[in-house]
């Protein structure tokens, strides 16, 4: 079983809510991103989620645009990515690593390309935004040979049907997309969202993680009510951007804020096992 | 020139794929919504009232048929083969692009959905996606490139005048490939009561095939024309391929009629060796982009590249994904065309037919001016007049050091 597999399934007797944290690679420089990911894990992060820059992310809201351009500019690329990873992997063998992305960045010199060096990388899953598991029919035997989930996403559009053939193929988790509209949009719905969850949750083992529109603490802790994971990405790279002059204090900053995530969810997670 | 393996053609699949091009690499939240558009068109592809309706909007709103005129003057500028224009240009908004348009509202119309989005390059499709939205009534948001803004200033206040409103895009490289991936974001967002009016034969299924249906009337009315003209088919047919929507129009009612060539002219720019241009299938590889497969034009690391040509309308990176199988199969050539040698096929037409093209057609009279040369003046050539060139005048103004 995958790093994201064992890690998960624990936590899934244990009733911990997994938190997620999503940050663009390389933003705002390549020197902060290793040290960004090492205080998120120490905030209490349980998954990365490491954005690889594309030029054209169309499902994004304007804040992980804007990162994806910064990276851009800093020239980062496939391989300053996987170096990222590599140098992470130095010193936390334990916590799983996404990476995400768009087709055209990640897939530019084919799948067996990009497993082999993700792998070797240290590498858990990967996320393509813009690849349904209609068109990947032929990647996904790449993956599974080398151990590589792919994670899929279900929306609030998706019929039934669709979803539970997404999870009959998906690898590690499904990637509840919470709204619709693009990443970091303003007007997510949580109750509403718990019964699309539930209803997921009811034809898969496959744990459910919920991303988009999560933005503080109380968002997070009424999720972490009934999802097995909680996503965060627009929020932090916000707290990045602000920083991007003082970027000495990113480290710190994200600690601390994914610390208060944790707690609100650990609090709701204390409130469901008694 | 191979002809096309399986007869009748029947591309796409089911799932919307040109042999390995197209497809829907699209996030899932829209799915559902490609899924109904998918499903809507294929029962009204054959529905009699439906193709009733269409055509009385074409013939009472666009003022179709348009002509297929033979160009004698040019002709005989040239040498050569017989050149044939099919007159795009006379159109209602003065482009291919209200055929489009007015199939899609009829669409949307059908889905019960009252508010359309578009984007736009040089502001034709926005115009005519603004002027379909005022004749159905519908909310009109057209997303253009804040560059394209400022360089189009007449076509934005024209759609504001049409009621639309023209959000200018930021993003990237502020043009039409970003216009495209904020008309996106919209639809994702708005996804329930919005329609996405794309402009050109690109976009994940059905779009491709959606477009390319709709703008088929162009080719066949030359086919009819050319039978009641001249009786027989063209030699070729020739149009300028930015996503590809005029020349698919114009080629796919003859894709199983071997003896007809399709060439498609795209963008050279300041010449393909420059690296300034807009030609991906001339100069690109295959890769993902607004949702289909398709040739484009990317970096080493799979970063969409910013391109150049003169003409706003073929300044795309991307190319619809059935003009890509067509180039891997032989059944059409594409060659391209440089920005000068565009302006001079722009100042050719005027001066011996008295008719103004868009500087993207005038990329399709440049290459119809090389090609005629090597045939014999028996031959016959249909050059797809895609639109006007009003819009263009300014620029042309510009390069002669003239001021209004």
């Amino acid at each position: 079983m995958s790093r994201i597999g064992s890690r998960l399934s624990t936590y899934k007797r244990t009733g911990k809510t997994a938190l997620v944290s999503f940050v663009t690679a390389g933003d705002p420089s390549v020197a902060t991103t290793v040290p960004a990911l090492h205080a998120l894990v120490r905030g209490g992060v349980d998954i990365l989620e490491l954005g690889v820059p594309f030029s054209d992310p169309e499902a994004e809201g304007p804040v992980i645009q804007k990162s994806s351009e910064r990276a851009l500019a800093n020239g980062v690329n496939l391989v300053a990515v996987l170096d990222m990873v590599r140098d992470f992997r130095q010193t936390d063998t334990n916590t799983p690593v996404l990476m995400m992305g768009y087709f055209n960045s990640l897939l530019h010199l084919g799948p067996e390309h990009l497993v082999k060096n993700a792998v070797e990388a240290g590498v858990d899953g990967v996320i393509i935004v813009n690849l349904p598991p209609e068109e990947a029919t032929d990647i996904q035997p790449v993956f599974a040979a080398a151990e590589l989930d792919l994670v899929f996403l279900i929306a609030p559009t998706t019929t039934e049907a669709r979803a539970r053939s997404i999870v009959s193929v998906a690898g590690g988790f499904i990637y509840y997309v919470s709204l619709k509209g693009v990443t970091g949009a303003q007007h997510l719905k949580v109750e509403t969202v718990r019964k699309e969850v539930l209803r997921v949750q009811s034809y898969t083992a496959l744990p459910v993680m919920v991303g988009f529109g999560v933005k503080d603490p109380q968002d997070a802790q009424r999720i972490a009510a009934y999802a097995d994971g909680v996503v965060v990405g627009s929020a932090l790279v916000r707290t990045m951007e602000a920083l991007q002059s003082s970027e000495g204090q990113i480290p710190g900053a994200l600690e601390a804020q994914v610390r208060k995530l944790r707690d609100a969810m650990d609090e709701s997670d204390q409130d469901q096992r008694e | 020139m191979s002809p096309v393996n399986r007869k009748p053609y029947n591309a796409p699949d089911d799932g919307g794929h040109f042999g390995e091009f197209g497809g829907r690499f699209v996030a899932e939240t829209l799915t559902h919504a490609l899924d109904e558009l998918t499903e809507l068109y294929e029962n009204l592809s054959t529905d009699e009232a439906f193709r009733q309706r269409f055509e009385h909007d074409l013939a009472h709103y666009v003022g179709r048929p348009t002509p297929l005129y033979e160009a004698r003057r040019l002709t005989n500028e040239i040498g050569g083969a017989r050149i044939f224009l099919k007159r795009e240009d006379l159109n209602h908004t003065g482009a291919h692009k209200i055929n489009n348009t007015v199939g899609q509202a009829l669409l949307a119309e059908r889905m019960g959905k009252r508010r359309v989005i578009a984007e736009t390059g040089a502001g034709q499709h926005g115009v005519a996606t603004a002027t379909v939205a005022a004749r159905f009534g519908f909310d009109c948001c057209v997303y253009m490139g804040e560059e394209d803004v400022k360089r189009q200033a007449l076509n934005v206040y024209r759609m504001k005048l049409l009621g639309a409103e023209v959000v200018p895009v930021s993003s990237g490289s502020r043009t039409l490939k970003d216009a495209m991936n904020e008309a996106m974001r919209d639809w994702v967002t708005n996804v329930d009561d919005t329609h996405y009016i794309i402009g050109s034969v690109a976009g994940p299924h059905p779009y491709p095939a959606l477009v390319r249906d709709f703008q088929a009337v162009i080719g066949r009315e030359t086919k009819e024309q050319s039978l009641e003209q001249l009786g027989r088919l063209p030699d070729v047919l020739i149009a300028c391929v930015g996503g590809g929507s005029n020349a698919m129009g114009l080629f796919f009612p003859f894709v199983d009629d071997d003896g007809v060539d399709l060439v498609g002219v795209e963008a050279a720019g300041l010449g393909i060796e420059t690296g300034r241009h807009a030609a991906p299938l001339n100069a690109g590889r295959p890769g993902v982009l607004h949702g289909s497969r398709s040739y484009l034009m990317d970096d080493d690391d799979g970063q969409i590249q910013e391109t150049h040509s003169i003409s706003a309308g073929l300044d795309y990176p991307g190319v619809g994904p059935e003009h890509s199988y067509w180039k891997d199969i032989g059944r059409a050539d594409y060659v391209a065309v440089t920005d000068e040698q565009a302006v001079d096929a722009f100042r050719l037409l005027n001066r011996t037919e008295g008719i103004m093209p868009a500087l993207e057609s005038s990329h399709a009279i440049a290459y119809a001016a090389v090609d005629a040369l090597r045939r014999n003046n028996d031959e016959i050539i249909v050059v797809n007049l895609s639109g006007r060139g009003d819009k263009d005048i300014q620029t042309i103004a510009d390069m002669d050091g003239i001021k209004f």
